[in-house]
């Protein structure tokens, strides 16, 4: 061990200085030779090779966009297709000047102010030697002026690609959505080399959410060029993957049905199969034309679409909040049921007007008078306020909505689409976060009869239904039934397990509510009684009527015309079939129908008849009614006698003047 | 009071303005390089005076600078070094704040012009480990050595993870030179080795994708066809077909079809072999031996510690350039973007280097003096 020096030696440090930089040079010398002999490696002992590959070198790689995954509904009809079409592309090292090209093109091509705006943006984040689409989608006029004066543009070729076409137009608009062309905006989330060559991206609906499913890899192709930079010919082909196509379980019968049976009525319907959450039909009405916006909408179009009062962009089955009204009357009475509140035969008498105890205030049943003492099967049948009023009460605004959170209200039923809205579910912390204020118990009352803060999707409540009509075993929407990676290849189901356990602790609490809701359909008193008419298998339904206004004047309770009210309401029905073995659920709403039962009623059975239909009218494991099985005959077409002064609770009985007598 | 700080600033301008020495070789051999820099620019810009013009604008405040430098004596500069040190290394801090850039994020927005603080560094960091060395014992201990490691870990950490692996490798690798320069112990310098190489599976771990895909790409260039893979063909294309004496100035073939990507800039080295070929890239790296050579030659001369260090690692930093660029230009070493000095095209860099020479030029004026 060196004695420790304490004082510096600045000579000392000056020779071990000059050694280490000696020591220092000679290092660096024999790295710069290594990097020499790479050199004499590339250039002498390679030489002639890299010559030949120099003056061979006319070859550049152009990437190869995926083709995109088609679409298909659940029997193969193709939803999405993949067609072609031809492009202007410009690359940008070849053009001199810029602006004096588009402007000489511009009289070739026509080329409108989006087409320069799109291609400037673009523009700016590619790299010079890659070619930037300016126009999509040439006319086979702009096509042949253009190979007449192509000798004029270097740089400047019609590339053919694929370009989306949805042959169904409007009908899955809101469902499979569109694709669009990619923007600013997209090339900062996307992958760049994953999109290299692709002009197109998932917008809305499918086509967004499964974008990295249905987009696929790109290839590469190596071609010889010519001093201009023009394609001489094609070297080598790396092919693309292309993207896998989908399998949903919509039904293009189904969903043409329902559309058909809104008659452009806006609305929504939902159809989910219990068994697995799988979606049937999805329809909102009305719909607009996806093929319009994937070559870029003009600006005519897209005002017009805009404009249009009856919103047709709107997607009312996923993003609509309604209140659900008395269709969720018998989720409320199982709530009763499943938390030991009420035995299936407590009964409550029915006198027109419920009080809370102590409190002035009055909240009317929908038949003046009342209909006297029911159970709970009845107060379903009848929809009668006055049950559910009572059963709120007693339950209080937490149990309740604690139980009601167990049906999917209140949050994104987590369906595979994006935007979906959650609804609101009322609770004293709702409330709270969104009012700053108590609770009051007139609010649990009418929230006993889904009015109030209450507020659902379509896609929610059909969810709900679904998950009570499945024995209350929750299963998440989906619409995506399989993915299928080629063209011969088979279809890989996508698994969709339950989200949770029956919700349904008690499977005799189920029997009484579905026993309720067939009542609706085939009771002496139900609201929905000739609804079943004819339909070889057991129904079970509810019908709600909610009000759209406050009430502002006595012409409500005088004008009963059916204009009239249906200006005032908004009409739901949900139904579930066979009762006995549930294997589809639906809800659909009229945004203005006069009651829940004539109005959305026959949308919900034209969606069951068309299911049937589509099963040859045969559902195995379900008990099939005798064909002369008529319910009772339907009830006078006595109005309902509805409403309190200041709160929205409606009731509804089918109000049609062709039937014959009955108990009035 | 203010009459002293006047006295004051006008003894220090005198003093920086009487004495312009110059060290006449390493003069000449920046001139001739910065030349052989505009020719090679003006034949990979297919002729494009905009770019040489731009280009040597550049090397005017370059040298502007140089000389200005050069008459700041390495005392006065020893005096600011910690401040410039931590200067730099705060505004580094800043722009991992609210810098902004495509991708990764380096530069300042001033306003009037962009700037990338680490930049500085390149300078600031050599200055700051010679003047923590300077006064303390050589060769160093462990002690010294870890506070000079912490002194390079921090800007350093902060360049790369902006991310710029290129200029976080020339920052280290001068501040390891200051360090190597001062005389550590041979065995210690091969014990941090053998660490930092048994480090390398971890820091590979904490490298970006991209910065990985580049070192893989360079394993196997055909994989990446469309992007660095791409690159790396093309480059080692030009460079090889240039052969033994080149196609000639403008004559190469690969950046005038634009078959070679950056060719102004990161590849203009490939422009220059494929011109010039094996006779002209060894008369460069001859070159640039020759300027190291003398920078070295140079510290030797100078009068304390921290003026050998400084020098000596400014001149050991300009070799990483060289060999960096050279490396990944022949396909050697993955793509990194580290320029060819004084010869690609862009400004911070033959700027900042200037500037350093322009210390290397003080350091020489204030030598020793042989009796």
């Amino acid at each position: 061990m060196k004695l420790r020096r304490s004082i510096k030696d600045p000579r000392g440090e000056s020779l071990l200085f000059r050694r280490r930089a000696l020591a220092g040079f000679v290092l660096i010398v024999l790295s710069l030779c290594l990097l020499l002999s790479r050199f004499v490696f590339l250039q002498v002992t390679h030489h002639d090779e890299f010559v030949t590959r120099s003056t061979n070198n006319r070859v550049k790689p152009r990437a190869i966009p995926p083709a995109r995954g088609l679409i298909y509904d659940r029997n193969g009809v193709l939803l999405a297709d993949n067609v072609p079409a031809f492009r202007l592309e410009v690359v940008p090292e070849q053009i001199k000047d810029m602006p004096a090209l588009l402007a000489q093109l511009g009289q070739v091509v026509p080329l409108d102010q989006d087409d320069l705006d799109a291609f400037r943006k673009q523009l700016k984040q590619s790299r010079r030697f890659e070619s930037v689409p300016l126009k999509m989608h040439l006319t086979e006029d702009e096509i042949a002026r253009f190979a007449v004066n192509r000798w004029r543009f270097p740089g400047v070729d019609v590339v053919p690609y694929l370009t989306r076409r949805y042959p169904l137009g409007g009908m899955f608009a809101h469902v499979v959505g569109y694709v669009g062309r990619i923007d600013t905006d997209d090339l900062e989330r996307l992958d760049p080399k994953r999109y290299q060559g692709t002009s197109h991206v998932g917008r809305s609906g499918l086509e967004r959410s499964y974008e990295n499913i249905l987009h696929g890899t790109p290839g590469y192709e190596l071609l010889e060029v010519n001093a201009d930079g023009r394609t001489q010919r094609v070297l080598e082909t790396h092919a693309p993957t292309p993207g896998k196509n989908l399998y949903l379980s919509l039904d293009v019968r189904l969903q043409k049905a329902a559309e058909a049976a809104f008659d452009g009525r806006p609305g929504a319907a939902v159809a989910i199969d219990p068994r697995n959450g799988q979606v049937l039909a999805m329809v909102s009405v009305p719909t607009f034309d996806p093929n319009l916006f994937v070559n870029g909408i003009s600006q005519v179009d897209y005002a017009a679409l805009t404009n249009d009062p009856d919103k047709p962009l709107y997607n009312r089955a996923l993003r609509g909040v309604y209140p659900p009204g008395s269709t969720v009357k018998p989720l409320v009475g199982l709530a009763g049921l499943e938390t030991g509140m009420r035995t299936p035969q407590d009964s409550v008498v029915s006198t027109g007007v419920f009080y809370i105890p102590g409190q002035q205030r009055g909240y009317r049943d929908d038949q003046r008078g009342g209909v006297g003492r029911v159970d709970l099967v009845g107060a379903i049948e009848q929809s009668v306020n006055t049950y559910f009023y009572k059963l709120a009460l007693d339950m209080g605004i937490d149990r309740f909505s604690d139980y009601m959170g167990k049906f999917g209200f209140g949050r994104p039923t987590g369906i595979d689409l994006i935007g979906e809205s959650s609804g609101v579910l009322p609770s004293r912390e709702w409330k709270a976060a969104n009012y700053k204020q108590p609770w009051y118990p007139g609010e649990t009352v009418i929230a006993g009869i889904g009015q109030g803060f209450w507020a659902v999707t379509p896609l929610q409540l059909s969810h709900a239904i679904a998950t009570f009509a499945g024995h209350g075993v929750p299963y998440a929407p989906r619409l995506v039934m399989a993915t299928q990676g080629g063209v011969n290849a088979k279809p890989q189901p996508l698994a969709n397990p339950p989200s949770g356990p029956s919700v349904i602790r008690n499977p005799a609490d189920w029997d009484v509510v579905n026993q309720g809701m067939q009542q609706v359909i085939y009771g002496a008193k139900g609201t929905g009684r000739q609804l079943g008419i004819g339909f070889p298998y057991l129904m079970a339904g509810k019908s709600g009527t909610a009000e759209r206004f406050s009430r502002r004047s006595e012409a409500y309770d005088t004008n009963r015309s059916t204009e009239y009210l249906a200006t005032r309401h908004r009409a739901w029905f949900v139904a579930y079939a066979p009762a006995d073995n549930p294997q589809i659920a639906v809800a659909a709403i009229l945004e203005s129908g006069a009651w829940g039962a004539s109005a959305a009623g026959p949308i919900v059975r034209t969606i069951l008849d068309t299911w049937l239909a589509g099963h040859d009218g045969v559902i195995a494991d379900a008990k099939r009614l005798p064909v002369s099985a008529a319910p009772l005959p339907p009830a006078a077409s006595i109005p309902p006698d509805a409403g309190a002064e200041d709160i929205e609770p409606v009731e509804d009985l089918p109000a049609q003047a062709t039937t014959t007598g009955g108990p009035p | 009071m203010i009459e002293a700080l006047y006295a004051r600033a006008r003894r220090f301008l005198r003093r920086i303005l009487t004495r312009p020495r110059i060290d006449l070789p390493l003069a000449f051999g920046l001139f001739v390089l910065a030349l052989t820099g505009l020719a090679t620019l003006y034949s990979a810009g297919d002729g494009s005076l905009a770019l040489v013009g731009g280009q040597a604008g550049r090397f005017v405040l370059g040298g502007a600078l140089l000389l200005l430098v050069s008459r700041i004596p390495p005392p006065v500069l020893r005096g600011w070094a910690p401040w410039l040190y931590a200067g730099s290394t705060a505004l580094l801090v800043v722009v991992a704040i609210l810098g902004e850039g495509r991708g990764s994020i380096r530069w300042l927005d001033l306003g009037v012009m962009r700037f990338q603080p680490s930049e500085l560094l390149k300078l600031t960091m050599p200055m700051m480990v010679a003047w923590y060395l300077h006064p303390r014992q050589l060769p160093p201990g462990w002690k010294d050595i870890a506070m000079v490691g912490l002194l390079i870990a921090i800007p350093v950490g902060l360049i790369a993870e902006q991310p710029d692996l290129g200029t976080a490798v020339l920052v280290a690798a001068a501040g390891a030179f200051a360090l190597f320069l001062s005389g550590m112990a041979w065995w210690r310098i091969g014990l941090l080795v053998g660490a930092v190489a048994g480090m390398v599976p971890v820091g590979w771990h904490f490298l970006h994708q991209y910065q990985r895909d580049r070192v893989l790409t360079l394993l196997n260039p055909e994989s990446d066809p469309l992007g660095n893979g791409w690159h790396i063909i093309q480059s080692q294309i030009a460079v090889g077909s240039g052969g033994i004496f080149g196609k000639g100035w403008q004559h190469s073939t690969q950046s005038r079809l634009d078959f070679l990507p950056e060719h102004t800039t990161d590849f203009i080295f490939a422009v220059f072999s494929e011109e010039f070929g094996l006779v002209g890239v060894a008369a460069l790296i001859a070159l640039y031996a020759f300027i190291i050579g003398r920078c070295l030659w140079i510290a030797m001369e100078a009068r304390d510690t921290y003026s050998r260090l400084l020098a000596g690692a400014i001149g050991m930093s300009f070799f990483v350039y060289v060999f960096v660029n050279g490396g990944m230009v022949a396909g050697m070493l993955p793509v990194v973007g580290v320029p060819l000095p004084l010869i690609s095209y862009g400004g911070t860099s033959a700027v900042s280097l200037l500037t350093g020479f322009g210390v290397l030029m003080s350091i020489h004026a204030n030598r020793k003096m042989h009796l």
